[in-house]
C-alpha cells in the first residue's frame, strides 16, 4: 500500500494548491512541498528493503481479463528515479517559489507539477506495462500543461502543442509495441515478461516491437530525428524546463530503454539502432548547444547531447555500459537541474537570457558565478566533479567496443569529439555570462538573487562535488541494485576516480585541450555555421501539420458528403462485403431437415405477399396507393404467421397493422402526397442492385438456416409452461413469467417511444393542406352518421372482447399485448368516427399516466416477489372457482400482464390520440399539457 | 415451402431496402415498416417452419418452437413504436422545415421538389 501511497499522494495533493488558492502564496508553496515531502518520506521508508536486494510490489487486480492490473514495484531502478524525480521535485518547488512572479497563478502551477509528478513516478513504480504506459500518457498531458503554463504566450503554447504531438504519437507507438510484447509473453506483468525475454527476442515481431517501443522512447527522450521539440519547450517556465528536462520527463525515454533492456536488448537491432541514433544525437546536439545564443537553448541543446550519450550507452550493453549510463542519468539530472536554475537566475536577476548581451557578471553575481563554474565543470567533465567519472567510463566502453568490426576505432573518436564540443559549450556558458566587461544595457541590474532561490543550486552543486569525490561512499548502494534491475544479474561495483594513465584518460584530456581550442575559434565556427540555412523545426513541424489537417479534410469531404442515402448504401455494402465471404463457406446451401409440401393455399398467399411488397416499392411516389399495397403485405404476414403455428403473433400482427397504418394515414395528411419527379436513372439502377443483393444474401441466409435442423432451448419452457407457469399458452408464459424481465424492459421502451413522439408533437406547427392534392377541398362532414353508429356499438364489443382476450392469455392465444392493442384500436376508431370531443367528453383521461401506472405495476409485481424471499418476478399461481366461468387460473403473472397491458393501451393512445388532435383545438401546445 | 418462405422473404427485404435508399422521408418510413416485416418473419422462421403444432400445452402431439414467437411479439410491438416516432419525427421535420427530402434541398442527391 506503502508503493500506492507515493505515486497517488501528488495526484491527490494537486487539489492542495488549488484548495489554498485564497491563502498567501508561501502557503501555496507549503502544501506542494509538503505533498512531495511526505512522497518523498514514503520512498524512503520503503528504500531499505529495496537496497537490502528485495523488490516490494504491490498487486491491485483492475482490469483482470484484460491483463491490465494496477501493480508496483520499487526495484534498484525505480528507486533511483523516484528518488531523482521526488528529490530534484522538492527542489524544484523551493525554487519555483521565487522565481515565480505574483502575476503568475502559483497555485495551478503547482497543481500541474504534482500531476506531472505523480505520473512520473507511475512509470517508474508500475509493475505492469499497459499501466506504465497510461503513466506515460498522462506525462504527456501533464507536461503540455506545464509547458503551455504561460498560454497568453504564442510561443509557450505552440511549444506546449509540439511536445504533445510529438510525445504523445511516440506514446501511441509504444502502446503497440507493448501489445506486440504481452501477447508474445502472454501476461503485461513485468516479471512475466522478463521471463520470457528469450520467447520474446526470438520472435518473429521481435523486429517491430522493437521499433515501436524505441520509437516512444526515442520521441519521448528527443533522440535524432525526433529532437526538435525540446528546444521549443523552452517555452515553459525555467522550473519547469529545469525539472523536466533533468530528471523527469525526457528521462522517461531513457528509463524506458533501461526497463526494458532484459527483454529488448542485447542483440545486433537494438546494438544498431539504439547505438547509433545515440551516437548521433551526441554529436548534433553538442554542435548546435554550441551555436546557440540563448543561455537555455544552449543547455537544451545539450540535453539532448547528453540524452544521446546514454541512449548510446544502453545500447552498447555490456554491465559496464550500463553502469555507466545510469550513473550518468544520475549526475546529469543533478548539474543540468542546476544549470538551468542558474540560466533562470540570470534570466530573473539580469532580465535577459542572451549571451551576445549578458557579460562580466562576474561583479554583480560572485555566489551564483561560483555555482555556475561547479555545474558547468561537471557538465564539462573536468576531474573530481561527478561528470568526469560518468564520461571517463563512457570513453572506456567506447574504446573497448568492437561492435562495427574495422570501423570500431571510429567510435572513440566521434565520442572524443563530442566530449570536446561538450567542453566548449560548458566554457561558454560561464565565460560569456560571467567573464569579459560587465554589460551595459541589461533590462534590469544585475544583483544576486535571495539565498533560498540560490539554496537549490547549492544542494546540486555540493552533489556534483561530493559524488566526483567519493563516488563509491555516495551513490554505491544506489547503483548496485539498479544496475541489478537493468543487466538481470546482482554484483559488485567499483567506481574509481584515478584509473592511471590509460586511453580514456588520453580521450578526457584531449576532449578539454580540444574542447578549450573550439572555443578559442567560436567565431570562426560561428561564420562557417552561417553559410547553412537552417529551417526552424517549428515551421517544418507547422507545415506538416497543416498538410495533415488540409489531407484529412479533403478525406473527411469524400466521404461525407452529407447524402445520407449515400451513407445508408455505404453501410449495406460493407455488411454485404462481410456477409458474402461467409456465405461462400458454406458447402451446401440446401440442409439435412425435411422440407414441407408447397400447397395451393401458401402458393397464392406467396404470391401476393411477393406482389404486394414490389406494388409497395414501385408506387412509392404515389404514396396513398403504396402505404395500400404496404398494408396488403402486413394482413399477409400475420396469415403467415398463422400458417405456422403462431395464433399470437398473427392477433399482434394483425391489430398493429391496423393501428400503424392508421397512423400513416393521418401522417399522410400532413405530408406531400405525391413526389413529383422520379430519381435519375442511375440512381435507381444502383439501388436497385443493392437492393436486389441485400434481399438475395437475406433470402439465401434464410433458406439456409430453414432447412438445417434446429437446436432450441424451448424444451425446458415446454416442459415447464404448466408445472412452472400454470399456463398452457407457452408464448405468453414465455412472456409474462420466464422472460418476464425482457418484456418489462419492451414495454418501458414502449413508454419511452410513446414519451418522446408526445414530446415532438409539443409546439409543433404541422403543414396542414386545405385540400387534396388536385385542389379538391376536403369534404365538409367529418364525422358521417353510419360511421358513428357502428364504431359506437363495436365499441362495447370491442372492450369485451379485449378483457376475455386478455383473460385466457395465459392458456390461449391471447395476452395482454394483443388486449391492449384491441383496446386502443376501439378507442381510436372513437377518436376517427366521433371526433375528438366527444371522446374528451367521456373519457379524459391522461394517457402519459395510464401508461406510467402499466409500466409501474409491471415493475412492482416483480418486486412483489421479494416480499416472499423469490427472486425478481417469479409468479405464483392457483385455481379458483369463479360462479359462471367456472374453474379459472388466478395468477400473479397475469397481473404483470395487466401492467403491459395498460402500458399498450396507453402508449399506443398517446401516439394515436394525440397526433390525432393536432388537427384540433386540443392540439398540444405547451409543456405538461 | 422452405424455398418459397425465403423467397418471400428476400422480396420483401429487397423491397423495403429500395424504400430506404429513397430521397423522401415517406418511403423511408414504409421501408422501415416493412423491413421490420421481414425482419420479424426471419427472426420466426429461426422456429423452423410447422404446420399445426401451436404452442398450446395439450393441444396437439408435438409443439413447434416457442421462443422465437415470444421474441417476434414484443418486435412487433416495439416496430410499431419506431415506426410512430419515424413517422412523427417525419412529419415534425416537415413542419419545421418545410420539406420531406433527407438531404439538403440543393443536394446533387436529392429528388425533385415538391
Amino acid at each position: 500500500m506503502n508503493l500506492a501511497a507515493i505515486v497517488l499522494l501528488p495526484f491527490f495533493g494537486a487539489l492542495l494548491p488549488l484548495m489554498l488558492r485564497h491563502k498567501t502564496r508561501i502557503w501555496i508553496t507549503s502544501s506542494a512541498a509538503l505533498v512531495t515531502l511526505a512522497s518523498l518520506t514514503l520512498l524512503l521508508l520503503s528504500a531499505p528493503e529495496t537496497l537490502g536486494g528485495g523488490i516490494p510490489t504491490l498487486m491491485v487486480p483492475w482490469l483482470p481479463d484484460l491483463g491490465l492490473h494496477f501493480a508496483m514495484r520499487l526495484d534498484g531502478l525505480s528507486l533511483l528515479f523516484a528518488g531523482l524525480i521526488l528529490g530534484i521535485g522538492i527542489l524544484i518547488v523551493i525554487y519555483a517559489h521565487y522565481y515565480l512572479s505574483s502575476r503568475d497563478d502559483s497555485p495551478r502551477f503547482f497543481a500541474y507539477l504534482l500531476l506531472f509528478m505523480g505520473s512520473m513516478l507511475g512509470i517508474v513504480t508500475a509493475d505492469n506495462l499497459i499501466l506504465m504506459w497510461l503513466f506515460w500518457e498522462l506525462t504527456s498531458i501533464s507536461s503540455f500543461l506545464l509547458i503551455g503554463y504561460w498560454f497568453q504566450q504564442s510561443n509557450a503554447r505552440r511549444g506546449a502543442r509540439m511536445a504533445l504531438a510529438v510525445t504523445g504519437g511516440g506514446g501511441l507507438a509504444l502502446l503497440a509495441g507493448i501489445l506486440l510484447i504481452g501477447n508474445i509473453a502472454g501476461s503485461y506483468q513485468l516479471d512475466a515478461v522478463f521471463a520470457a525475454a528469450d520467447q520474446i527476442r526470438e520472435h518473429e515481431f521481435y523486429l517491430p516491437a522493437l521499433l515501436l517501443v524505441l520509437l516512444g522512447a526515442f520521441t519521448k527522450s528527443a533522440q535524432f530525428p525526433f529532437q526538435f521539440w525540446l528546444p521549443h519547450a523552452m517555452a515553459a517556465p525555467t522550473p519547469v524546463s529545469a525539472y523536466l528536462h533533468s530528471a523527469t520527463m525526457v528521462k522517461a525515454g531513457i528509463f524506458l530503454m533501461a526497463r526494458l533492456f532484459p527483454v529488448l536488448g542485447g542483440t545486433p537491432e537494438w546494438f544498431i539502432i539504439v547505438t547509433l541514433t545515440g551516437l548521433a544525437t551526441l554529436l548534433f546536439g553538442a554542435y548546435f548547444a554550441l551555436l546557440k545564443t540563448d543561455l537555455k537553448g544552449l543547455l537544451a541543446f545539450s540535453t539532448i547531447s547528453h540524452l544521446g550519450l546514454i541512449t548510446m550507452l544502453l545500447g552498447l550493453g555490456s554491465r559496464g555500459a550500463l553502469l555507466a549510463a545510469i550513473f550518468h542519468i544520475l549526475n546529469h539530472a543533478t548539474f543540468k537541474a542546476g544549470l538551468f536554475m542558474i540560466a533562470g537566475i540570470i534570466d530573473h536577476e539580469t532580465g535577459s537570457r542572451d549571451m551576445r548581451k549578458l557579460s562580466g557578471l562576474r561583479k554583480a553575481m560572485p555566489f551564483t558565478m561560483v555555482l555556475a563554474v561547479i555545474t558547468s565543470a561537471a557538465m564539462a567533465g573536468l576531474p573530481l566533479f561527478n561528470g568526469f567519472l560518468s564520461k571517463e567510463m563512457f570513453f572506456t566502453e567506447s574504446y573497448q567496443q568492437d561492435l562495427f568490426g574495422g570501423l570500431s576505432w571510429l567510435v572513440p573518436v566521434l565520442a572524443t569529439l563530442g566530449g570536446m564540443l561538450s567542453v566548449a559549450y560548458s566554457i561558454r556558458f560561464v565565460h560569456d555570462v560571467f567573464f569579459q566587461e560587465p554589460a551595459k544595457d541589461l533590462p534590469k541590474e544585475p544583483h544576486e538573487p535571495p539565498l533560498m532561490m540560490r539554496a537549490p543550486v547549492i544542494v546540486l552543486a555540493s552533489l556534483c562535488i561530493l559524488v566526483g569525490v567519493a563516488p563509491m561512499l555516495m551513490v554505491s548502494g544506489l547503483l548496485e541494485p539498479a544496475l541489478a534491475a537493468v543487466s538481470g544479474a546482482a554484483g559488485q561495483i567499483d567506481i574509481a576516480i584515478w584509473h592511471g594513465f590509460n586511453i580514456p584518460l588520453l580521450m578526457s584530456a584531449f576532449a578539454i585541450a580540444g574542447g578549450i581550442a573550439i572555443y578559442i575559434g567560436r567565431d570562426e565556427l560561428f561564420t562557417f555555421n552561417r553559410q547553412f540555412d537552417h529551417h526552424d523545426a517549428k515551421e517544418i513541424f507547422a507545415s506538416v501539420v497543416k498538410r495533415t489537417t488540409t489531407l484529412s479534410d479533403a478525406l473527411m469531404l469524400r466521404i461525407e458528403t452529407g447524402s445520407l442515402q449515400r451513407y445508408i448504401a455505404a453501410l449495406l455494402v460493407i455488411s454485404l462485403v462481410f456477409v458474402i465471404p461467409e456465405l461462400v463457406k458454406i458447402k451446401a446451401l440446401t440442409g439435412d431437415r425435411p422440407q414441407l409440401p408447397v400447397d395451393f393455399i401458401s402458393m397464392i398467399g406467396a404470391v401476393a405477399l411477393i406482389l404486394a411488397a414490389f406494388g409497395t416499392a414501385i408506387f412509392h411516389r404515389q404514396r396513398l396507393t403504396s402505404l395500400m399495397m404496404l398494408s396488403v403485405v402486413g394482413l399477409l404476414v400475420s396469415l403467415v404467421f398463422i400458417r405456422f403455428s403462431a395464433a399470437d403473433l398473427a392477433m399482434t400482427q394483425l391489430v398493429v397493422e391496423v393501428v400503424s397504418i392508421l397512423l400513416m394515414i393521418l401522417a399522410l395528411f400532413f405530408m406531400p402526397q405525391r413526389i413529383p419527379r422520379a430519381s435519375s436513372g442511375r440512381r435507381v439502377a444502383r439501388d436497385v442492385l443493392l437492393a436486389g443483393f441485400v434481399g438475395g444474401i437475406v433470402g439465401t441466409l434464410n433458406y439456409a438456416l430453414l432447412t438445417r435442423p434446429a437446436n432450441t432451448i424451448s424444451d425446458f419452457f415446454l416442459a415447464n409452461s404448466v408445472p412452472g407457469g400454470g399456463g398452457t399458452n407457452v408464448v405468453n408464459v414465455i412472456l409474462v413469467d420466464f422472460r418476464g424481465f425482457d418484456t418489462l424492459g419492451e414495454i418501458t421502451v414502449l413508454a419511452i417511444a410513446a414519451a418522446g413522439i408526445h414530446k415532438l408533437l409539443n409546439n409543433l406547427r404541422p403543414f396542414m393542406p386545405s385540400s387534396d392534392v388536385d385542389g379538391r377541398p376536403w369534404h365538409s362532414t367529418t364525422h358521417p352518421l353510419l360511421v358513428q353508429v357502428v364504431a359506437q356499438t363495436i365499441l362495447s364489443l370491442a372492450l369485451m372482447v379485449s378483457v376475455y382476450i386478455f383473460l385466457r392469455g395465459h392458456n390461449l392465444p391471447g395476452g395482454g399485448f394483443i388486449a391492449g392493442l384491441v383496446t386502443a384500436a376501439a378507442m381510436i376508431l372513437q377518436y376517427m368516427a366521433n371526433g375528438v370531443d366527444w371522446v374528451k367528453n367521456r373519457f379524459d383521461y391522461n394517457y402519459q399516466t395510464l401508461t406510467s401506472v402499466g409500466v409501474m405495476i409491471a415493475f412492482f409485481t416483480g418486486i412483489g416477489s421479494w416480499v416472499f424471499n423469490h427472486n425478481y418476478l417469479t409468479s405464483a399461481f392457483t385455481y379458483v372457482e369463479w360462479p359462471i366461468v367456472g374453474k379459472f387460473e388466478l395468477a400473479t403473472a397475469i397481473l404483470f400482464d395487466l401492467g403491459v397491458y395498460l402500458t399498450v393501451i396507453g402508449a399506443t393512445l398517446m401516439i394515436l390520440a394525440n397526433f390525432g388532435q393536432m388537427t384540433t383545438r386540443h392540439r398540444p401546445r405547451q409543456e405538461g399539457h | 415451402m422452405e424455398t418459397l418462405y425465403a423467397v418471400t422473404v428476400g422480396v420483401l427485404t429487397a423491397c423495403s431496402v429500395f424504400l430506404i435508399l429513397r430521397g423522401r422521408s415517406f418511403p423511408i418510413v414504409i421501408g422501415i415498416t416493412m423491413l421490420s416485416y421481414a425482419v420479424n418473419l426471419f427472426l420466426f422462421s429461426s422456429g423452423r417452419l410447422a404446420i399445426d403444432q401451436l404452442p398450446l400445452i395439450g393441444h396437439s402431439e408435438t409443439y413447434t418452437d416457442p421462443l422465437p414467437q415470444a421474441l417476434v411479439l414484443t418486435a412487433i410491438v416495439i416496430g410499431f413504436a419506431m415506426t410512430a416516432y419515424s413517422i412523427i419525427l417525419a412529419v415534425r421535420v416537415r413542419g419545421e422545415i418545410g420539406s420531406d427530402e433527407v438531404n439538403e434541398p440543393d443536394h446533387s442527391d436529392s429528388e425533385g421538389s415538391r
